[in-house]
């Protein structure tokens, strides 16, 4: 299964999972784990998803997930997974 | 399982140390398009190219939004057009005209730049080699994405001291049909020693005819991260610094590795090599010279430079080759003058001069790159730098490469401008004693009494 990392960095305010997850909802997108800290005010929330069931294109989901960080005023980013494992996996 | 802070860490890499793969390139052998006439070989050359690379700039955009990491180029490298052209081309306008159609075929493909306008003459110029290399300062002046390389020398067959004069007047020449452009044309031509057969980085990429018929090979990059990871060991022993080179090195080559292994897959296209190269851009912080300021010098040139440089180079080797399953190309530290704002600023400082990036090439990938020469300097003393450089990469079993640019109508201490990637450079003295009567005898310098291994 190809896993999806979601990250999500701004500053903090109300509403953040909740509009992100109701997004990944909305299009059938599975979320398998949450992990979020607060470092000095600034938010960092990182999701590993399966996108393999969701109802659009990765390239149209991360397109859509940018537009919708711009709205909440955060930085959202897709990125299939594999390039974190190659990085910090031996 | 990949936790947060692995996560943040390689986001911060890209977002704000500039890791980018730097091209991602694509080798196409034309040796199947040899044809006796030179239209219906330009027919084939622009055929063959466009078919095979005509998803490579798209499949490079997706992989690039897939892993969200930036690939700056999408590139190509072709067969040396010397032996291509050899049987069709009887004059100089005949080249030029494949080089017109590569141009074409670059631009209808959507890449950037194309290598391969290539002639590999370290023992001896065939006249179609020559012609090539005669046509070389129209091609180049006369395209916008054509990038010419030629091999003057190598460990097994020594220097070939006619090419390397002839060399001399060709890169005057092309300085001055490109003047009205700040001699731009000089950034496309490179002279080498011990070419590599696989490298992905222009200008002095072509793809070899060792090589299979169509291969993608990559070139990562990411001086500003190996900066980053060195601040946080200031005053460290040097154990710790090389381990900390090593373990960024390896990071870095393993995103290479992974572009490549998906454009491989994406493109059907056998994946070639990575080149674990230190690729230097304008970019603030992106720069080799900082590396060498980080591990403590006040500028990249002062003494203990080349140790450093050695130190430096080495480590991002070793690191990278357990990083990929193949590993080729140039491999190494880049050390371009004006594409790395760290060396600029060493060159204005006074810090940094010619003879001591000479001394730093024998301890790094490349040569003497992307340095501005006074515009009235002489063929002759162009050809001495070239031999010097050839010498280098000779004796010491490496790539050497020359890529310089004679400024028309500048002088010591001006600026050319070249823009984007290329950046702009400082016009650097040269030693202006004369070597007429070295570069004018003729033939070859022999093979160094260590090559002879059999």
């Amino acid at each position: 299964m190809n896993k999806t990392i979601i990250t999500v960095v701004g500053k903090d305010t109300v509403g953040i999972i909740a509009k992100t997850c109701t997004y990944l909802a909305d299009n059938n997108i599975n979320i398998l784990d949450i992990s979020q800290t607060i470092v000095s005010d600034f938010f960092n929330m990182m999701m590993i998803v399966d996108m393999n069931n969701a109802t659009k294109k990765f390239g149209t989901i991360s397109d859509e997930l940018d537009a919708l960080g711009k709205e909440i005023g955060v930085i959202i980013k897709c990125q299939q997974e594999d390039i974190f494992n190659s990085m910090h996996r031996i | 399982m990949i936790n947060i802070f692995e996560v943040k860490e390689t986001n911060e890499m890209i977002e704000k140390e500039n890791l980018d793969v730097r091209t991602i390139t694509m080798g196409i052998s034309l040796l199947d398009c040899i044809d006796s006439n030179v239209d219906a070989l330009c027919h084939k050359v622009y055929a063959k190219i466009t078919n095979k690379a005509k998803d490579l700039v798209k499949v490079g955009e997706e992989i690039s939004h897939e892993f969200g990491i930036p690939i700056v180029n999408k590139r190509i490298s072709v067969t040396p057009v010397s032996l291509i052209g050899a049987s069709a081309c009887k004059t100089v306008d005949d080249y030029v005209k494949i080089a017109k159609t590569l141009d074409k075929a670059a631009t209808d493909v959507g890449v950037n730049l194309l290598g391969g306008f290539s002639a590999l003459v370290s023992k001896g110029m065939t006249p179609s080699e020559e012609l090539l290399i005669r046509s070389i300062p129209r091609a180049l002046a006369e395209t916008g994405r054509v990038c010419s390389s030629v091999n003057v020398g190598s460990t097994k067959t020594g220097i070939n001291m006619d090419a390397v004069r002839l060399m001399g007047e060709i890169i005057k020449e092309t300085a001055e049909l490109t003047k009205d452009n700040d001699s731009a044309g000089c950034m496309k031509l490179v002279v080498f020693c011990n070419a590599p057969d696989d490298n992905p980085f222009m200008a002095g990429a072509f793809h070899g005819v060792t090589e299979a018929d169509c291969i993608i090979n990559v070139g990562v990059s990411g001086p500003g991260v190996v900066k980053h990871a060195l601040e946080s060991v200031r005053g460290a022993d040097l154990e710790v610094l090389c381990e900390t080179i090593k373990k960024t090195a390896f990071k870095v080559t393993r995103v290479g590795q992974l572009v490549a292994r998906e454009a491989s897959k994406a493109l059907n296209v056998p994946f070639g090599i990575v080149d674990l190269s230190l690729a230097p851009t304008p970019a603030i912080g992106d720069s080799v010279a900082d590396i060498l300021c980080e591990i403590g010098l006040e500028y990249a040139g002062a003494p203990g430079t080349t140790a450093a440089l050695a130190l430096l180079n080495d480590q991002v080797k070793k690191g990278g080759v357990m990083a990929s399953s193949y590993v080729g190309g140039l491999s190494g530290a880049f050390i371009p003058v004006s594409e790395d704002q760290g060396m600029i600023n060493a060159v204005q400082a006074g810090a940094l001069t010619l003879e001591k990036l000479e001394a730093m090439t024998c301890v790094c990938s490349v040569g003497l790159d992307m340095i501005a020469i006074p515009g009235d300097t002489k063929a002759t003393s162009i050809s001495g730098i070239i031999a010097d450089e050839m010498a280098i990469g000779m004796v010491n079993q490496k790539t050497t490469a020359v890529r310089l640019i004679p400024a028309i109508g500048k002088k010591e201490g001006d600026v050319v401008e070249f823009g984007g990637l290329f950046g702009y450079a400082p016009v650097m003295p040269v030693n202006s004693f004369s070597c007429d009567a070295f570069i004018n005898r003729t033939g070859r310098i022999p093979a160094p009494i260590h090559s002879f291994k059999n």
